[in-house]
């Protein structure tokens, strides 16, 4: 084999590690216990926080980055993946967790944005990032700043799961759009997007987002996660759909299998009578403050 | 064989899709497989990269492990990464179950956590690392077809092969290690 066989034609590794989360569920942990808990049930990652989204709303004020001795504890438990999240543009957050060796960071709407103009420049860092979007214009402008993985936003912490649906039907009609675009439109669809002009070919080309797309924001169900797994979503971010509903272990199994299972009914069926308990209770999207839309942090 | 071989990924958690370029380009056929009556279909098996204690746990959840043993016993079976997890005899931290269809030995997450995932070059091929094993030990057995630092990455006895890096991640079709494995159907 002649070493010019290659083009370094290659996935970076930071996307190359959210390929491998394909088709599993990250699991919101708030302690070690927990960190167990998720890992035995089959989550692919766990994201260590001090509150689960619905605690955040609750507890109203500023939400910040975790404690560092928290996040320390987690990744002392477990030997998947963790993430934790920073502020939106808060840098320096990011940089104690790319310190702490965290595998991903999260610069999340769930907590109180630090900047309300700019998001982190995520080519700065080894660690690789995950970003919320509402559409496909926000995808590819957190992709453009090094985002290594898109997530839905979603409402965090709602268990309804319409926004979540809203934002993952969005980006695909968009992503079918441009697809469907002569080469010439491209421009003036970067214009009104404002979406990076390159990426915006590849989406064309490859009929997808340059980087994987998963669902967050609302999943409480093993039937949440099976409908944003057919919407197009590629796994699932769980938050505090697990801890937060009757019986934690067996919401967590239910929903993972679910999850490898999405397109087989009779398996979501099994997982669904399987949860021994009810879910979180879920709130009307009207009855949230318009402050306390997280989807609406960021741009 | 004669005819294009069916590969078969199991696809109940990781990088699957990304393997089909690469088997069509070795001119084999890609299967994503989920269930025993996929598995009885398939000439060969790709274990994917992804979480091996996740997929370890979705065999035994899903009651899978009897039909896959007695499907690997008779196929070419490669695993990546996690899957070379999966077909070691032997698993460092934590220890865990496993198909142990190779005689080595794989210490999980050896070089730390993401920060230290990289690429590097086997066979004139840019591969990736990623949150990757070591194998610390192979039988005498066993042929080591390429080596890292020092420590076998890219492994082959019999009908099985391993390896700790992701040949899937890179997009020139197909890679050296994707055509070797069609070669041993």
């Amino acid at each position: 084999m002649s070493a010019d066989k290659n083009s370094g034609n290659i996935i970076n590794i930071k996307t190359g590690l959210a390929e491998m989360l394909k088709g599993g569920v990250i699991m919101d942990v708030v302690t070690p216990e927990q960190a167990k808990v998720a890992e035995d049930a089959g989550a692919v990652a766990v994201m260590a926080l001090e509150r689960v989204p619905s605690d955040i709303r609750k507890a109203g004020g500023v939400a910040r980055m975790s404690p560092p001795e928290l996040i320390e504890q987690i990744m002392k438990v477990s030997s998947i993946p963790v993430m934790a999240k920073c502020r939106i543009g808060h840098f320096a957050e990011a940089q104690i967790l790319e310190a702490i060796g965290v595998d991903y960071i999260d610069e999340s709407e769930v907590l109180t944005p630090a900047d309300e103009e700019f998001h982190i420049n995520k080519h700065d860092f080894k660690i690789p990032f995950v970003c919320g979007a509402k559409n496909l214009g926000e995808a590819l402008r957190r992709i453009g700043e090094g985002a290594a993985l898109i997530r839905t936003k979603g409402e965090p912490g709602t268990g309804n799961i319409v926004e979540a649906v809203r934002h993952m039907r969005q980006i695909m009609a968009e992503i079918k759009w441009v697809v469907g675009m002569d080469e010439a439109e491209l421009m003036s669809a970067a214009r009104d997007m404002g979406a990076p002009y390159e990426l915006l070919h590849i989406v064309r080309k490859e009929g997808r987002l340059p980087v994987p797309n998963f669902a967050a924001g609302g999943i409480a169900t093993p039937a949440d996660a099976a409908l944003c797994m057919q919407l197009g979503a590629e796994s699932v971010f769980v938050g505090s759909g697990i801890f937060k509903s009757d019986n934690p272990e067996k919401f967590a199994k239910a929903i993972v299998k679910a999850t490898a299972h999405y397109d087989d009914p009779a398996i979501v069926l099994e997982a669904s009578k399987e949860l021994e308990g009810v879910a979180m209770r879920g709130t009307e999207i009207s009855e949230i403050d318009e402050p306390m839309k997280m989807a609406n942090r960021g741009w | 064989m004669t005819g294009r071989p069916i590969i078969g990924v199991l696809a109940l958690q990781g990088a699957v899709d990304l393997h089909r370029p690469h088997i069509e380009a070795a001119g084999a056929q890609f299967k994503a497989v989920k269930t025993p009556k996929d598995f009885e279909v398939v000439d060969a098996f790709i274990l994917p990269g992804g979480e091996s204690t996740t997929m370890l746990k979705l065999i035994e959840r899903f009651s899978l492990w009897d039909s896959l043993a007695e499907n690997f016993a008779a196929k070419p079976v490669w695993g990546i990464c996690a899957g070379s997890i999966l077909m070691a005899e032997k698993v460092l931290n934590p220890a865990q179950k496993s198909f142990a269809l190779l005689p080595i030995t794989v210490q999980r997450n050896a070089y730390g956590t993401q920060k230290q995932s990289h690429t590097a070059q086997i066979d004139g091929y840019d591969v990736s690392f990623i949150r990757a094993p070591v194998i610390q030990d192979v039988d005498p057995s066993v042929e080591v077809l390429a080596r890292h630092n020092g420590d076998p990455v890219w492994v082959k006895k019999g009908q099985y092969m391993a390896t700790t890096f992701h040949p899937e991640l890179t997009l020139d079709f197909p890679s050296p290690m994707h055509k070797a494995f069609v070669e041993m159907i």
